[in-house]
């Protein structure tokens, strides 16, 4: 029989049966929507979660340090390769080099330093932190009140929403989530701030005043490895407060204030690491504690920590510290499905139970077609097209069915979320691959389920069935 | 290759099946011709195995040993794929309880062996067409079998055996279930394939009179043995007459 006949044949007999079939057909989209549900909801919590890290620009970044930091020395992948001493330096060739390497959008160094900050003459101690112009589609900067650094270069700064209670001379309650954040920005913004720093001055005059200040001949200057450090003043304009809370960030994002990161580099502040290399015959050329390097990808990190470590240096990205938790959303994503699964299966019972009945009561069908020429495949195929023909509508209310649940259970949590003044999320994920394979599978499950019941017609004796009454 | 003038022939032909401690015997042991064009009645008692010897014909049924050969195709040759082929083909069935399907049209009921024979739906609405004109039952093509009488729905189920063009028309007592005016009505339709579209015909029934009428020949059976076979003496005036 062609397979247009078999259908019509097929949805013909199930019209027949109308409410056995219908309430198998339930059955198959319950199993389909709790499928689709878990489904969707593991995929959600899994979206929301790398949402969130990806936004925060951390799944992205690489942080690369120099093993001659011996801060991190007993790590594993430090033990192993050459002596601190003799590995390399992370200067600006380096930073050059990095930046090159291929999926690399941008290396930049992290700056960052505790100074004063004076502001209306009162002085504030404080982590200062120098930010790429990248940084502005950063999700930390999400809430900010004000504006992004107007260049690279800008003299501006950009406040952390508790540095700006400290300026007013507020005290946050702690625990206290509830700062207006526009309230606090009105006074301040567009106002001044002055940085005092410490400033690491060219090696040439430096030198110069070595050589002078030297009585003993014993005393060698290495040349060009001689700097002074002067104390500067800064004026810096305030341009924005940021609902960022720094507990939550890494690296540079940790700090109360920040500035644009050309402007931090042309201030030379005086870094720790300048001390360290110091003993080393070293250039005029900076040399950076860490640099954070920024991937296109975050499927291309591991490839770009890979190349890195080649060159000789160190690196930290955080889905080293994610492996775990994207361990969990794998194990928790396999159990959702097989629960899903669960519910389908039962269904899948059901098929069979509906079917092994139709063939009990078209009995006398089955041996009629079967005297007038039907051969075995062809009621084989029948059985089969019906199965399948449940199945693939089972699979189609089911993944209507499953949307509503999602939307539902999405409603109702916002709605929680919203009474606790945390933001709309939205939990649910349902792709369209998920919406093809939930019904694809609940056709596959309903063949499975058709195969013995189909065999079972096949096989009738017509002699018998014609004779059953 | 000499070409059997026979259209069907059985030989030494047997079915025995178990049913519980006891062997029944079936069919045991008979052999019979029909030559290509014939009009033959299986006559017996209940039990005495002439239904059993129709469904062996019709490839319905195996038998336990001995052949069936129909148009020169040794039935026991052939597979179930060939065999369903066959009856699709070569054989129409009436029933004594029409058995068409209960949730068809007769248009339906009658195209539907074309389903199977895989015919373009278009010719195939034409031909149900046909054949129900054949049977006078155009103007019910789009009723199901109960809201017909039991006259109409075996005139369907003829048309049905028809749609086919098969060489071979087996009847399981057509006319059991009807009574004599409906009866003899379906039977001069049978003479009518027999006569005008050269069909053998073989007709089970336990009705000697309606064999008479109607038959060429007829065929007794007992205890699933062949027991007579004679010409028929009335019948064959009867059918010149007519």
């Amino acid at each position: 029989m062609k397979i247009p006949d078999l259908t019509e044949l097929a949805l013909r007999n199930l019209r027949e049966s109308l409410l056995r079939n219908s309430l198998t057909t339930i059955g198959i989209s319950v199993g389909v929507a709790s499928l689709v549900a878990m489904r969707s909801l593991g995929m959600g919590l899994q979206q929301l979660a790398s949402r969130r890290l990806v936004k925060s620009g951390l799944f992205d970044t690489v942080f690369v340090t120099s093993r001659r930091d011996l801060r991190n020395y007993d790590r594993d992948d430090q033990r192993n390769g050459p002596a601190p001493g003799e590995s390399r330096i992370l200067d600006e060739p380096a930073r050059k080099e990095i930046e090159n390497l291929p999926n690399v959008i941008e290396a930049y160094p992290d700056i960052r330093f505790i100074t004063e900050l004076r502001y209306q003459d009162k002085p504030h101690l404080t982590m200062v932190s120098a930010l790429p112009e990248s940084a502005k589609s950063n999700d930390a900067f999400e809430g900010m009140q004000g504006s992004f650094f107007s260049s690279d270069t800008a003299p501006e700064v950009i406040l952390q929403k508790a540095f700006a209670e400290e300026l007013l001379g507020k005290t946050s309650k702690p625990g206290s989530d509830d700062v207006n954040v526009a309230e606090l920005a009105k006074p301040l913004l567009g106002r001044e701030l002055t940085m005092r720093y410490a400033q690491r001055q060219g090696s040439q005059s430096a030198a110069e005043t070595n050589r002078n200040t030297s009585t003993t001949g014993k005393e060698n200057t290495l040349s060009g490895a001689a700097y002074s450090v002067v104390s500067r003043e800064q004026e810096l304009k305030i341009v924005g407060v940021s609902d960022l809370d720094p507990e939550n960030m890494r690296g540079p994002m940790r700090a109360k204030v920040f500035l644009p990161l050309k402007l931090g580099e042309s201030l030379h502040i005086m870094q720790p690491t300048d001390l360290r290399e110091l003993a080393r015959a070293a250039s005029d050329q900076p040399v950076y504690s860490s640099i954070s390097v920024r991937v296109r990808n975050p499927k291309q990190v591991q490839s770009v920590e890979d190349s890195i470590k080649k060159m000789g240096f160190t690196t930290f990205s955080i889905l080293d510290a994610t492996r775990s938790l994207r361990q969990f959303f794998a194990v928790l994503d396999l159990f959702l499905g097989i629960f899903g699964s669960l519910a389908l299966a039962v269904a899948s019972i059901g098929i069979v139970n509906t079917l092994v009945m139709a063939i009990l009561e078209r009995r006398r069908e089955i041996g009629i077609m079967k005297a007038i020429g039907a051969s075995d495949g062809d009621v084989k195929r029948l059985f089969f097209t019906e199965a399948g023909a449940m199945g693939i509508l089972g699979g189609i209310v089911g993944v209507a069915f499953g949307w509503a649940i999602g939307q539902v259970i999405n409603l109702g949590t916002n709605i929680y979320l919203k009474r606790q003044s945390l933001p709309p999320e939205n939990f649910w994920a349902v792709p369209w691959w998920l919406v093809a394979a939930a019904i694809t599978f609940a056709f596959a499950v309903s063949l499975v389920s058709g195969w013995y019941p189909a065999g079972r017609a096949a096989r009738l004796d017509p002699v018998q069935a014609l004779r059953y009454e | 290759m000499t070409r059997d003038k026979n259209a069907i022939r059985t030989e030494d032909l047997r079915r025995h099946y178990r049913m519980g401690e006891t062997m029944i015997r079936a069919v045991d042991g008979s052999s019979l011709q029909v030559r290509a064009g014939e009009f033959v009645a299986l006559l017996g008692s209940s039990g005495s195995g002439k239904s059993s010897v129709l469904n062996l014909i019709a490839g319905l049924d195996r038998p336990t040993s001995g052949n069936v050969t129909v148009q020169d195709r040794d039935l026991a040759l052939l597979s179930r794929e060939e065999l369903a082929k066959y009856r699709l083909h070569v054989v129409g069935m009436v029933f004594q309880s029409f058995n068409l399907i209960a949730s068809m049209t007769l248009a339906e009921n009658v195209e539907l062996p074309l389903r199977f024979s895989e015919v373009e739906r278009s010719k195939r609405e034409n031909r149900a067409r046909e054949a129900l004109e054949r049977v006078g039952l155009q103007a019910r093509m789009h009723h199901r079998p109960s809201e017909l009488s039991g006259g109409e729905q075996q005139r369907a189920a003829l048309a049905r055996a028809l749609i086919n063009r098969p060489k071979l028309l087996l009847a399981d007592e057509p006319t059991g279930n009807l009574d004599s005016h409906t009866g003899t009505e379906i039977m001069d339709l049978v003479r009518e394939f027999n006569q005008q579209l050269g069909m053998t015909v073989v007709m089970v029934t336990h009705e000697r009179a309606l064999a008479e009428r109607y038959a060429e020949r007829m065929i007794f059976l007992a205890d699933g043995k062949l027991v007579g076979d004679q010409p028929n003496p009335v019948g064959a005036e009867q059918v010149m007459q007519s």
